[in-house]
């Protein structure tokens, strides 16, 4: 027995699957399951962050329900992932935060938005909050460089200790078999899988979402949120480059690195997550943690919101709204970044290292 | 009222579908009536895994040639010769093809599966199993323009000379109706899941069988159609059943019950005493005789007994073995007379020979003095706990059928072929399979003759 009732269902389904084996050429977790005779809880909750919700061996699986052997992969990993986020956390404190994910990020997100408004207007008087400002260091105007570094260097670098934390404490329960570090060989191998989300196609049919039938797009949007994600990060680091190294400071010109990397990330992250919000809705509640609604919906929803605000900022940034918007913008930055270690942001983290995990073992085997 | 197909198929798994998708891609309208909800669509391919076609070299997917010639001595092999010759090789020699058709429709192949290499130089195995090339091959008859009626039973069929004319059809919803078509392909299974029936057969001791597919399989179409006049195949006592679980359900228990470990200890039957030599050949080659042996011990059950020596030699189980420290103990957890047991494993014991233990070949690992032998793989029995699965007779498939020409067109009993009825599948298995089985052959069975009777059903129709 395990400690949660929904580990001792993964355990009763790999059972089942481990003596069929029909879905193993459709992802990782069925030769990583193949690997094993018994689950740990770190084996479960390993193969539960492998499984990147395709949906495939449920609409394969000929003991899916109604039959009686009552087989649901998806929806059962689905709820042991998002229990595995929780046991993992760091601080074990917080670990609350997953269960009522949309509440704490929106409630954050409002605050740390209200607490940029509310501190722009009390350091700067209403002229400069609404005024109209033009030229190299306009941002700044607002909220001096430095303060701005200073508070999201700090913000940044919290989500990325508690993350570590985190994922130290779910690696360690995964076990690696050969006792030593990921090598290199495994990491680049779990960037390709994960780059190009190599196990969310279904087996190569594509994967299903609202019903049986292979049309679903969310790899396609989640390609454009994290991308997106990824193309503003690079964005702000050679923004950062920029001030730091030549001197030059934002805002900067249209055409300029930057500004082109935010664009085209800030796109990104307004359909990316619009998309991912909408597969969401129409999804088969057959194979949905319905219970995490809040969670799957609240990153999604500071993605947006952080696209959204960063490409108002960028068409409004000459006009009198830019000290409201930069608020809003900083605001929505900062509860993204310190609600990543507690929110649906884990998933990849895990996820990466689960596919890390199964690089590994799959060279051990193969060796 | 009334409606008019060019060809009706009566069935909804592998056969039907490669018949449907083939009579439509002839030009023909095609409704198919499935008599199963949608769930549960498919008969038995929802629990298959591969197909047994020959080839004449490596493929990606398959380790090396199986050629014609080798397929036809393994059937000959398994079945001892009962099988239609001239159909069967024309069945060989169309599976060639079928492993590209297959492709064309949807289907997607994969290598052998884990734990299962011993076929992967002559079975092609379905991506995801036999439900993923359900669900491709309805994807394409649908996209194709083929009708599907689900929960369609199918309560009567009117023949005239040899000529099908109409089925009449009760529909949960809309309620009874007649149909008419120009040709009709029955592709509705055997009837392993009609206990009554397997009663007139096996007496009493049907009632201790378990089905491993549909319980939908209950042999309608079979009986209306050998009552009107289509000859009869095969002997109606053969099936495929093999030793499964008898912890397993009644129905539907599909791959997961099944044992692979009877090579690795004894069988015994509840009076604990051994019964059939055990190492007898290559499993899987002997996989499929152990539910005919189960079925003929008293009560329909046995026991596979091993010791924790070789509990990682085979696949992982669905239902634990059952565990004793003691033989004693373990016969107690059976019900099995204890002295009974504990005499059996020791006479055992004392029969094996030293040998070289080497389960992927026929070893020398074998007893001595003891009635039946076990021949290969003999290795005593000495390390607790000591462990068992008991298993009763799993039946997979019936043999009895529909006889059929090289066309798949049913023949009538007056010698005559039909002039629009067709089979495929299951329903007409007997003509290729008098008895014995290899695994995948069902599936070619139902993917050559279905496709041949939807394109002959097609001709038919548009002539």
């Amino acid at each position: 027995m395990h400690g949660t009732r929904i580990l001792d269902e993964a355990d009763r389904l790999m059972t089942v699957c481990n003596s069929c084996r029909y879905c193993e050429g459709l992802c990782a977790v069925f030769p990583a399951m193949e690997m094993r005779r018994a689950f740990s809880d770190g084996d479960l909750n390993y193969l539960a962050n492998l499984c990147h919700a395709c949906g495939a061996c449920y609409v394969d699986c000929q003991f899916s329900p109604p039959h009686e052997f009552n087989v649901n992969v998806p929806k059962t990993f689905a709820i042991a992932r998002a229990e595995s986020y929780a046991a993992y956390t760091w601080p074990q404190a917080l670990s609350g935060a997953f269960a009522r994910n949309g509440l704490v990020i929106s409630i954050v997100a409002a605050l740390s938005m209200a607490a940029f408004i509310l501190g722009f207007a009390a350091m700067n008087d209403s002229g400069v909050l609404f005024g109209v400002h033009a030229g190299p260091g306009a941002f700044y105007r607002l909220m001096p460089h430095n303060a701005m570094a200073a508070l999201f260097s700090a913000a940044f670098l919290y989500a990325i200790f508690a993350l570590v934390m985190s994922v130290r404490a779910f690696w360690r329960d995964i076990g690696a078999p050969i006792g030593g570090r990921a090598e290199g060989g495994s990491i680049l191998q779990a960037i390709r899988d994960a780059g190009e989300l190599r196990y969310l196609d279904g087996g190569g049919i594509g994967c299903y979402n609202e019903d049986d039938k292979p049309t679903d797009r969310r790899k396609l949007y989640h390609h454009l949120t994290f991308y997106g994600f990824l193309l503003c990060f690079a964005a702000t680091s050679v923004a950062a480059l920029y001030h730091y190294v030549w001197g030059r400071e934002a805002p900067y010109p249209w055409w300029d690195l930057p500004v082109v990397l935010g664009t085209l990330g800030g796109i990104g992250l307004i359909v990316g997550p619009i998309g991912l919000f909408a597969a969401r809705m129409r999804r088969d509640p057959a194979l949905l943690d319905e219970q995490r609604y809040g969670m799957d919906v609240g990153f999604m929803a500071m993605l947006f919101l952080t696209g959204l605000t960063g490409m108002a900022l960028l068409a409004l940034r000459e006009t009198a709204a830019m000290g409201p918007l930069l608020a809003l913008h900083l605001g929505a930055v900062f509860a993204l970044f310190i609600t990543m270690p507690y929110g649906k942001f884990v998933h990849g983290i895990y996820r990466f290292a689960a596919l890390v995990r199964y690089a590994q073992e799959r060279r051990f085997e193969a060796s | 009222m009334s409606s008019k197909y060019d060809v009706l198929v009566i069935g909804g798994g592998n056969a039907a579908l490669c018949a449907a998708i083939s009579a439509r891609r002839g030009g023909a309208s095609v409704l198919v009536l499935e008599g199963a909800p949608k769930f549960y669509r498919g008969g038995n391919t929802r629990h298959t895994r591969n197909m047994r076609c020959a080839h004449d070299a490596a493929t990606e997917i398959l380790t090396g040639p199986y050629t014609e010639d080798e397929f036809w001595e393994d059937l000959l092999r398994v079945t001892g010769g009962q099988t239609d010759e001239v159909l069967a090789r024309h069945m060989i020699r169309e599976s060639k093809d079928i492993l590209n058709w297959i492709v064309d429709q949807g289907v997607r192949w994969q290598p052998s599966l884990g734990g299962t290499l011993s076929l992967g130089r002559t079975n092609s195995f379905f991506l995801g199993g036999g439900r993923a090339m359900l669900n491709a091959l309805y994807l394409t008859a649908e996209r194709l323009g083929v009708e599907v009626e689900y929960d369609a039973e199918v309560t009567d069929l009117v023949i005239a000379d040899g000529m099908f004319l109409a089925a009449r059809l009760k529909r949960p919803i809309k309620g009874e109706t007649e149909l008419r078509a120009t040709s009709m392909v029955a592709a509705a299974g055997g009837f392993e899941a009609n206990i009554e029936w397997l009663k007139q057969y096996w007496g009493e001791a049907a009632d201790n069988f378990l089905i491993r597919g549909t319980p939908y399989n209950r042999g309608s179409i079979l009986k209306m159609l050998l009552a009107k006049g289509v000859q009869q195949v095969g002997d109606p006592t053969q099936c495929h059943a093999v030793a499964i679980d008898a912890r397993a359900p009644k129905f539907d228990g599909g791959i997961i019950t099944r044992h692979d470990s009877v090579v690795f200890g004894i069988v015994v039957n509840k009076h604990a005493q051994r019964f059939y030599d055990e190492g007898e050949d290559i499993w899987p080659k002997r996989y499929a005789i152990w539910g005919r042996l189960v079925a003929a011990q008293p009560d329909q059950i046995a026991y596979i007994i091993f010791d924790a020596t070789v509990v990682t030699s085979f696949m992982p189980t669905l239902f634990p073995p059952i565990a004793g420290q003691t033989v004693a103990e373990l016969a107690g957890k059976l019900e099995l007379d204890p002295a009974a047991l504990e005499k059996t494993i020791a006479d055992f014991n004392a029969a094996v020979q030293p040998g070289t233990f080497d389960h992927t070949i026929l070893d020398d690992c074998r007893t001595e003095g003891i009635v039946p032998p076990k021949t290969h793989w003999a290795r005593r029995i000495a390390t607790p706990p000591y462990l068992a699965y008991p298993v009763r007779p799993g039946i997979t498939f019936t043999y009895l059928g529909t006889r059929v020409t090289k066309e798949a067109r049913m023949l009538m009993t007056d010698g005559k072929p039909s002039a629009n009825m067709f089979a495929a599948g299951e329903i007409m298995a007997g003509n290729v399979l008098g008895k014995g089985y290899a695994a995948g052959m069902g599936m070619t069975i139902g993917s050559v003759f279905g496709r041949i009777a939807g394109r002959e059903a097609a001709k038919h129709a548009r002539n």
